[in-house]
């Protein structure tokens, strides 16, 4: 692995801008879905979809050799379908179709209708066993597949999350990395007050984790701590990623109130003026 | 009379009738599955030798996966290693497993179409001393109505171990049901078997008992009582829940006239539940049911439980008799 040159940054920085107009295109053409979640994660799967940090073949999703993307928090899967447009699994033309009836693009992802999505999910909490299901196989083949499991906070506070972290650490299965979207808040507020959740870390330390805290709407430390974990043997690997909810849409950043649901067409327009001009730094063409 | 081609236990009716719990035949089913096909794999909560995968783990240890007490991480551990090429059994009681991971196995299995199969163990009230907490008498309900899902209920251990090495050759999710107690053995290594079909095991004009799990067995003697009142029954061991012979009773419904189910479940939703939605949209006949009347179990001996709850060889008689009045 070699660190991202400034080149490779900047580029990444206009993909994840790219997919954040995306985003809140999809929404507001779905008229339902969830905003705060996928802009959050954006700089994280742009890192998952756009750099060697997970092998794919967006031309060939069935590819045996491939890495494994699990998204356990299912409602946050407009980030995924944009970052997987955008990067060549399917036509970018197909985004507005998020939500709609005939659509591959389901409300929560569903395996068989889209080549790429590894497990149908939107019931929370059943990721993280899933993605360890597939650890503990490539394991014992012998094989070296990584898989890299999606889960937000608050669904941490599904008790199946830690069957599934104490079995992991048993297993010590070092191929496995989860990534928290550490963003605070829940549909019914801010999770320390819904369900407090600190200390994370030592949580997952005491389940037999290697856990790395990060800040993780900075692509730079995205991508190395994907590396990172690589470099971790005989235990499981948790990032916690910091992420500021709904980023890069000033009204949206930090409020829980848009959790779960999409902008109006004004506010949408608003949205998109402040992605395209970097908050008003630079002018947009669509001005 | 018996149907010969069933090629049933010779000492079906003699006292010392061979018994055993249906759940040895999965124990040795696991194990030559196991051996026929290396992606098999078995997983369990906590009741290793109880659901007898103590074989299995035995003769493949590295393909044995100790889950601790996480039904519902078992179900999706065993969706994520199914993805990757294995072929997962989980075990557990059925109350637990489908009963308390009934959301995973919906999602992570039938609607992924994942090549995962349940055991249920201690179904039924004839778990006995444990009590209700234990009897799961929903379970049919609960797997029949998942799309895709396969749900088998062997009348024995026989049977048991034939099911579960046919589960292992189909694709997709399957529930198998299991019972705790010695049941007799009524069907031999001959009898015909094949996950779909229903076996006829007894001929008769007058009804059809269309039963299952240990049920067929209680059904072919109270078949034996009702000849001393001139009724002659056709017993049908309709082993596959879903996807259910419909061919095979319709057939039986058409020529009987008269039709009762037995089961050791809720009469809501179960088996006879669904033998209803066949022949109420293609020949509606008149039916009775035999089953738990919408109540939970408790403590006892197996027969008296079976007794108390209206699953006995009495029961089905006065089914049998009622419904050949009602077709007069």
């Amino acid at each position: 692995m070699a660190h991202l040159t400034d080149e490779q940054l900047k580029n990444l920085e206009g993909v994840a801008c790219q997919i954040r107009q995306d985003i809140v295109e999809m929404l507001l053409e779905a008229k339902s879905g969830h905003s705060a979640g996928p802009l959050g994660m954006t700089d994280v799967f742009t890192i998952l979809y756009f750099t060697d940090a997970i092998k794919q073949d967006p031309k060939n999703p069935n590819m045996e050799e491939r890495d494994r993307i699990i998204l356990s928090n299912g409602h946050i899967c407009p980030v995924q379908y944009a970052a997987m447009a955008r990067a060549g699994y399917f036509p970018v033309d197909e985004l507005k179709t998020l939500r709609k009836f005939g659509s591959r693009l389901q409300g929560h992802p569903h395996r068989e209708k889209l080549p790429g999505i590894e497990t149908s999910s939107g019931p929370l909490g059943s990721g993280l066993s899933q993605a360890a299901g597939m650890a503990y196989g490539f394991k014992s083949d012998g094989k070296k597949n990584q898989v890299v499991c999606l889960m937000g906070d608050g669904e941490l506070d599904c008790g199946q999350i830690w069957e599934a972290a104490m079995w992991a650490g048993k297993n010590k299965l070092d191929n496995l990395t989860a990534i928290i979207d550490r963003n605070n808040i829940q549909i019914d507020g801010f999770t320390e007050d819904v369900m407090p959740l600190e200390p994370l870390k030592q949580k997952f330390e005491a389940f037999g984790w290697h856990v790395l805290e990060i800040d993780g709407n900075n692509l730079r430390d995205v991508h190395d701590a994907i590396f990172e974990a690589r470099a971790i043997f005989e235990k499981p690997v948790c990032i916690i990623a910091h992420t500021i909810p709904g980023k890069g849409v000033d009204f949206m950043e930090f409020d829980f109130t848009w959790h779960g649901k999409p902008p109006n067409a004004e506010e949408g327009k608003k949205a998109l003026e402040e992605l395209r001009t970097l908050g008003g730094k630079i002018k947009s063409e669509s001005q | 009379m018996l149907k010969l081609e069933a090629k049933l236990n010779p000492k079906l009716f003699q006292a010392d009738i061979e018994q055993e719990p249906i759940r040895f035949g999965f124990g040795r089913g696991l194990v030559a599955a196991g051996k026929e096909n290396p992606n098999v794999v078995a997983l369990c909560a906590d009741l290793t030798a109880s659901v007898k995968m103590d074989d299995f783990k035995k003769e493949f240890p590295n393909r044995f996966v100790e889950v601790g007490i996480m039904e519902q991480h078992m179900a999706s551990l065993a969706a994520g290693m199914a993805a990757v090429g294995k072929i997962p059994f989980i075990a557990s009681y059925a109350m637990f497993s489908p009963g308390r991971n009934w959301e995973q196995v919906r999602t992570n299995l039938c609607y992924n179409d994942s090549n995962v199969k349940i055991a249920g163990s201690h179904a039924g009230v004839s778990v006995g001393p444990d009590g209700a907490t234990h009897q799961a008498i929903e379970d049919i309900a609960i797997t029949r109505v998942l799309p895709r899902m396969t749900v088998l209920v062997p009348c024995d251990s026989v049977e048991a171990e034939k099911a579960t090495i046919a589960t292992a050759k189909i694709k997709g999710p399957a529930y198998i049901r299991l019972a705790r107690e010695k049941t007799p053995i009524m069907t031999t290594k001959e009898t015909p078997f094949e996950i779909g079909k229903a076996e006829i095991f007894r001929e008769g004009k007058d009804v059809a008992i269309i039963a299952c799990g240990q049920l067929v067995y209680t059904a072919l003697k109270a078949a034996e009582e009702l000849v001393k009142d001139g009724i002659e029954a056709t017993i049908i061991n309709n082993h596959t829940i879903k996807p259910m012979d419909e061919t095979t009773i319709l057939r039986l419904a058409e020529q009987t006239g008269a039709v009762v189910t037995a089961e050791e479940h809720q009469i809501a939703g179960g088996m006879g539940s669904a033998v209803a939605e066949i022949l109420a949209r293609n020949h509606p006949v008149p039916m009775e049911f035999v089953g738990v009347r919408d109540r939970f179990g408790e403590s006892g001996e197996p027969n008296e439980l079976l007794e108390k709850f209206g699953m006995g060889v009495k029961d089905i008689v006065e089914a049998v008799k009622k419904i050949v009045a009602r077709k007069k």
